[in-house]
């Protein structure tokens, strides 16, 4: 895979340095048939940080992480993971390189029990990773889980699938945590609970990639958050940018 | 013929049939796709018995598994997985020009007229004296459809695999963003597949050796058939169809006149269209919200 030349042209543009890389997007193209959905997007996630991506409906968000997982072709650019290339590799071997999803619409299997979900996040564990989370600490962080082990997860409600799909994607015991909107659907309480998760997880040493439409929320958790539309990355805010409410609506609308 | 009798045979024939249904449909979980070549397994099978029949019976029977279970390895590695990212229709065919190129390979080596696969014949002899005729094939049908079923189930139920392959099943794609190896849970239903596929093999041709070129067509049509009226979305419904269908082509077979027989099949089908126009989504489905009108 060849490197764009432009590389370090866009690194300047896209914002601050990160010191220590552990997931790096570098020119990365997305197309559906002939519909561009990613458009050259770098996206550099330093160890440990919070990341979040936001912007609006068909911005490139969600195709940004699938593209990562290598649920979807990749048709140029490169994603390295610890500074290697996994451009194009399966999501089975993804995930056990240290990446994990937790998809839009949770996809939380409702026929089977709350355990057996939690047992399917166990599959893609590799010997030697997942020091840093492990069951007691993910029975902890979400009780709710823990209650309901024995019960269909599709009897769960909303705010609990969300949680059970976080700790399943934990138990695979990523080193990045990849979040495809969390909070869709929930009411803000239940909103808090997981944003609360998602910090002790950072806590514990997991870096978070946080795919957000709640641009003020997401501004406020994250180290560091890029603003996506039309597939390009168009604005780097910080927590600082959280209550700047005209920044928030320039970056989203471009200005 | 007594009423006993009829049910005594539908329900060994069933527990055969049962087996079709089930090969189709774990092949159909993981993969979106009826296999029409899983006939080609039985017929595979078929011919392997009637290939060794001069070996010890157990050797026969080893190789007849082994074969059927390199077979559906070969067909998913060189038929299908290229073509798991074709549009349904794509692969839906490719299965079709499968069963026909084997059908040409059978017809090839071993001509037209048949084998005969009599390797466990003895197995028609009377299990006791009386009025109720019951031999060995029928208890080793009961048997052996019970064991593979309840073997299945234990399999998808209590295993690792077996919760992958429903995961699988659900949402293929979900299920690999977990880490669920799309290589290895379709394989795995493959040799599944193929395992079933043997036993078919062994168990049908103790009633009837000869085996012809679309010996393992018929068998796979009639099960479709179950599969199709039993609910193929669930593992359950499509096995209870496979029996359904197996148990009443038994049971109708005892009761039309001898001179009748032929239409067999055509007051199977009647029944099977009268049961899709009353229960379109399957006789054993839920009542299903998502029912859609097909034109």
């Amino acid at each position: 895979m060849s490197r764009p030349r432009t590389w370090a042209g866009r690194a300047r543009r896209t914002g601050p340095r990160v010191t220590d890389p552990i997931l790096e997007i570098e020119g990365l193209e997305v197309r559906y048939g002939p519909v561009p959905a990613v458009r050259g997007i770098d996206l550099r996630v330093g160890r440990g940080e919070i990341v979040g991506v936001i912007g609006p409906n068909g911005a490139g968000k969600s195709s940004t992480l699938h593209a990562v997982m290598g649920a979807v072709p990749v048709h140029g650019g490169e994603v390295r993971l610890r500074g290697v290339a996994i451009t194009g590799g399966r999501p089975e071997d993804i995930v056990r390189a240290g990446v994990a999803l937790v998809p839009e619409g949770r996809h939380i299997f409702a026929g089977l029990t709350v355990e057996d979900n939690l047992n399917l996040g166990l599959v893609g564990r590799r010997a030697g990773n997942g020091h840093q989370v492990d069951l007691a600490w993910i029975g902890g962080l979400f009780p709710v889980v823990e209650e309901f082990r024995s019960r269909p997860a599709g009897a769960l409600s909303g705010g609990q699938q969300q949680q059970l799909a976080i700790a399943r994607a934990l138990l695979a015991g990523p080193d990045v945590l990849l979040l495809d909107e969390p909070s869709l659907g929930l009411a803000p309480t239940v909103v808090e609970t997981v944003w609360d998760a998602l910090r002790q997880i950072r806590d514990r040493g997991v870096t978070i990639v946080l795919v957000e439409q709640r641009a003020q929320i997401t501004v406020a958790l994250a180290d560091r958050t890029y603003v996506l539309t039309g597939g390009r990355v168009r604005a780097t805010l910080t927590p600082s940018d959280a209550h700047d409410t005209a920044r928030l609506v320039a970056a989203y609308f471009g200005s | 013929m007594s009423v006993l009798q009829s049910i005594v045979d539908g329900v060994a024939l069933g527990a055969v049939y049962a087996l079709v249904a089930v090969g189709l449909a774990l092949v159909f979980g993981v993969m979106r796709l009826i296999n029409f070549a899983h006939g080609e397994l039985i017929t595979a099978g078929g011919y392997t018995l009637a290939l060794t029949a001069a070996f010890p019976k157990i050797a026969s029977v080893t190789i007849t598994v082994v074969v059927c279970i390199a077979l559906a390895l070969l067909m998913e590695r060189v038929a299908f997985r290229p073509l798991r990212a074709a549009s349904p229709t794509t692969t839906l065919v490719a299965t079709f020009a499968v069963a026909f190129a084997l059908q040409g390979v059978w017809l090839i080596a071993f001509g037209p007229e048949g084998r005969t696969a009599d390797v466990l014949a003895s197995l028609n002899q009377r299990v006791f004296e009386g009025d109720l005729d019951v031999r060995w094939i029928t208890v080793t049908m009961l048997a052996v459809g019970g064991l593979l079923l309840g073997g299945t189930a234990f399999l998808l139920g209590r295993t690792t695999i077996g919760l992958q392959m429903r995961a699988a099943a659900a949402d293929f794609r979900a299920a690999r963003l977990l880490g669920v190896r799309a290589d290895t849970v379709i394989s795995f239903a493959f040799v599944l597949a193929g395992l079933l596929a043997a036993a078919v093999a062994i168990l049908l041709t103790v009633q009837r050796p000869l085996v012809t070129p679309t010996f393992g067509l018929e068998v796979t049509i009639l099960g479709l058939v179950g599969v199709v009226v039993g609910g193929i979305d669930r593992l359950g419904t499509a096995t209870l169809g496979g029996f359904a269908i197996g148990f009443l082509t038994s049971v109708l077979g005892d009761a039309l006149p001898a001179d009748e027989r032929v239409f067999l099949p055509s007051f199977v089908f009647l029944l099977v269209i009268l049961v899709l126009l009353l229960r379109p989504a399957g006789l054993f489905a839920r009542p299903s919200k998502t029912a859609v009108e097909r034109v």
